[in-house]
């Protein structure tokens, strides 16, 4: 059993990078989420385990920092809230153009614009579809609790270096500052640099020896052919992730007549909401994806030969929504599909989402 | 004499560095690009840290710097290579890590960022490219087009009531605390490209040595976007930009603290 601790899910973040070998955070200040690089400075972990901790002028310069860093073959992250991240996505779609591995959180806040400092899930569209510009995937996880905030940064950059791509964890307000218990990973050490070099050496910048070729990092392909040769590996290791990667779990599924789909923080709402509409007779379950890419297609698809609904709940104006109505109807499923949400910060209760299940999907 | 009796080792006076690949540059000819590329690969080689050395290219006409000299390179977003290069020395801090930019990249879209790799005092150098012009988009009014000057988009001339003036950044860089050595250089005669590249390895020298940022500015020119022949190019560079963009040292933090060292006493 690792080290247990009462903690926020931000803190989290934090301890789980410097345990789990991280070589540099790069991050700029912003609400929810500023306990992140807090906990980090606080924790001087450059004296612990030598990784590198810096403050940057914007969320530009930190993900450009990023790239660099990653581009040497580093385990190296970033976080940041809505707003940031949209600042971040040029960056995000040179480092997924150049393939290189990260992390990058993103503690969601109300938008759009400046919108609200609470949570919300409005940056479904933006992680899951791209973001940036181009045809690119992130790998995303949404943790539903503390413990899986430090889960999913190993899980985060275990993945990103098997694809050689950025992947997300996408969180919200409420769990980045909600204390939960947690398990503790025990300490990584952080790669030395013969494990930097034999891991990602026939890539990386680590400096150009008499034994092989230069490497460049770079998303820059003027000719067409070449360019789409780059999409075209790109999309491979997107459908492999699709194929292999998929993660999600159910509560109550087996023998439900409508099934709620909601990830993060709506899953744990859902999850008591499931318990009320049980104590009401009413079958439902709740299937909660936690790779948003890849999504769990199939098994929505496979619950809608049997089901007669779904519900999408989401802190958000219904967005996964659009890929529960995908999977639904690739099964020719007649099951309907529906959403309910609260938007502007607004976490729904419980007993919203059973009066919603009642009214969108029984009497409808 | 036959040629092949002139071409001996004895009489070599000048040779193409190692360290400049194969690849044929895609500058236009009379273009300062290519020449600066020729310092840099020289000065990797002299002080023999192409194995340390990581180079950042800019978007810009240089974008594929990576072309043409042998070492490890990252190809930066526009005007992002001071946080690129930030972030590979500070996880990396046995490499040497130098940008190198255009004016366009460095002093409008990544102006924010050389600021503040400046003023961390990152131990990175600096090579800034400013031909008074977006090159690689067509030649269109850059932060550095002098007032008057035509361009793409100034098409009567830079007018400082709708434009604003052209940014002396070298200037701004040298008040910073965390750079160490700021120069203004050319590289269009014999004698100017020795200055440079003398100017270059003490930057690259500082790198080595960790003392702060290294920043080398090459007034240059781009002849075609400027729309005149590299001969005249070079003419127009000294006439106009030389006055406002004026050649030399403007920071030397070794040789500034001995000055004030020797005042003091
Ligand atoms: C975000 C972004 N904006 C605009 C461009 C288009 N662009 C490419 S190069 C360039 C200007 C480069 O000028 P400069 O830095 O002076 O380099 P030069 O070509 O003169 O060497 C611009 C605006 C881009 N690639 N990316
Ligand atoms: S357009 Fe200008 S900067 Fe670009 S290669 Fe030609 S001369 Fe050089
Ligand atoms: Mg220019």
């Amino acid at each position: 059993m690792g080290e247990l601790r009462l903690m926020k899910g931000n803190e989290v973040i934090a301890e789980a990078a410097i345990r789990c070998g991280c070589d540099g955070y790069f991050g700029y200040p912003i609400t929810p989420q500023s306990e992140v690089m807090e906990t980090l400075m606080a924790r001087e972990p450059w004296d612990e385990t030598g990784m590198v901790v810096l403050q940057a002028e914007s969320e530009v310069a930190s993900i450009n920092m990023v790239y660099g860093a990653a581009g040497t073959g580093k385990k190296v992250m970033t976080s940041s809230s809505s707003p940031g991240i949209s600042l971040m996505a040029e960056g995000i779609s040179y480092i997924a153009g150049a393939e290189l591995p990260c992390l990058i959180v993103n503690v969601q806040r109300g938008g759009p614009g400046l919108g609200t400092i609470q949570p919300s899930q409005a940056d479904y569209f933006q992680s899951t579809k791209g973001g940036g510009h181009g045809d690119y995937k992130l790998i995303v996880l949404a943790p539903a609790s503390v413990q899986e905030m430090n889960d999913f940064v190993d899980l985060g950059f275990e993945l990103a270096f098997k694809y050689r791509n950025p992947a997300m964890i996408l969180t919200d307000g409420a769990i980045g500052q909600m204390m939960e218990k947690v398990e503790l990973g025990d300490y990584k050490p952080r790669m030395t640099a013969g494990e930097v070099e034999s891991k990602t050496g026939s890539w990386a910048t680590t400096g150009k020896t008499s034994d092989r070729d230069y490497n460049v990092i770079t998303s820059l392909y003027l000719e067409s052919s070449k360019m789409e040769e780059s999409n075209r590996r790109l999309q491979e290791k997107y459908i492999q992730m699709e194929a292999e990667e998929v993660r999600y779990e159910t509560f109550q599924c087996e023998d439900a007549d409508y099934v709620l789909v909601a990830f993060g923080s709506s899953a744990r709402i859902c999850q008591k909401s499931v318990e009320l509409a049980r104590a009401k007779g009413l079958k439902v379950g709740l299937l909660r994806p936690i790779t948003l890419f890849p999504f769990p297609k199939k098994p929505i698809a496979e619950l809608a030969k049997k089901v007669k609904g779904f519900m999408a709940v989401e802190m958000n104006a219904g967005q996964m929504v659009e890929d529960v109505q995908l999977a639904v109807g690739c099964a020719k499923s007649l099951a309907t599909v529906t959403y309910f949400g609260r938007m502007g910060g607004i976490i729904p209760t419980p007993g919203e989402v059973v009066e919603a299940i009642e009214q969108k999907l029984i009497e409808a | 004499m036959e040629v092949k009796d002139i071409i001996k080792p004895e009489n070599l006076v000048y040779e193409k560095p190692k360290l400049l690949t194969e690849n044929t540059m895609h500058y236009c000819p009379g273009c300062t690009h290519g020449v600066v590329h020729r310092i840099v690969a020289e000065v990797i080689e002299d002080l023999n840290i192409q194995e340390r050395t990581i180079g950042v290219s800019p978007v810009g006409c240089s974008v594929f710097a990576y072309n043409y000299i042998d070492i490890d390179w990252q190809e930066a977003a526009h005007g992002r290579a001071p946080a690129v290069a930030t972030g590979i020395s500070r996880v990396n801090p046995d490499k040497v890590v130098f940008t190198y930019q255009g004016d366009g990249d460095l002093a409008s879209i990544g102006a924010a960022e050389i600021m503040h790799a400046c003023n961390r005092g990152e131990d990175i150098v600096v090579i800034f490219i400013n031909n008074a012009i977006y090159g690689m988009t067509g030649g269109q009014m850059a932060p550095t087009t002098l007032l008057g000057q035509v361009t793409a988009t100034t098409p009567c001339g830079r007018d400082a009531e709708r434009n604003g003036y052209p940014l002396k950044i070298t200037e701004l860089i040298a008040q910073l605390p965390g750079t160490s050595y700021v120069t203004r250089q050319s590289a269009h005669t014999p004698a100017s490209v020795r200055k440079c590249k003398k100017a270059i390895k003490k930057a690259f020298q500082n790198a080595l040595d960790k003392k702060g940022t290294s920043f080398v500015e090459v007034v240059s020119t781009c002849n075609s976007g400027w729309r005149i022949n590299p001969v005249d190019a070079n003419v127009w560079m000294e006439e106009n930009m030389f006055p406002y963009y004026p050649v030399g040292d403007m920071k030397d933090a070794e040789r500034d603290s001995k000055e004030a060292h020797l005042k003091k006493n």
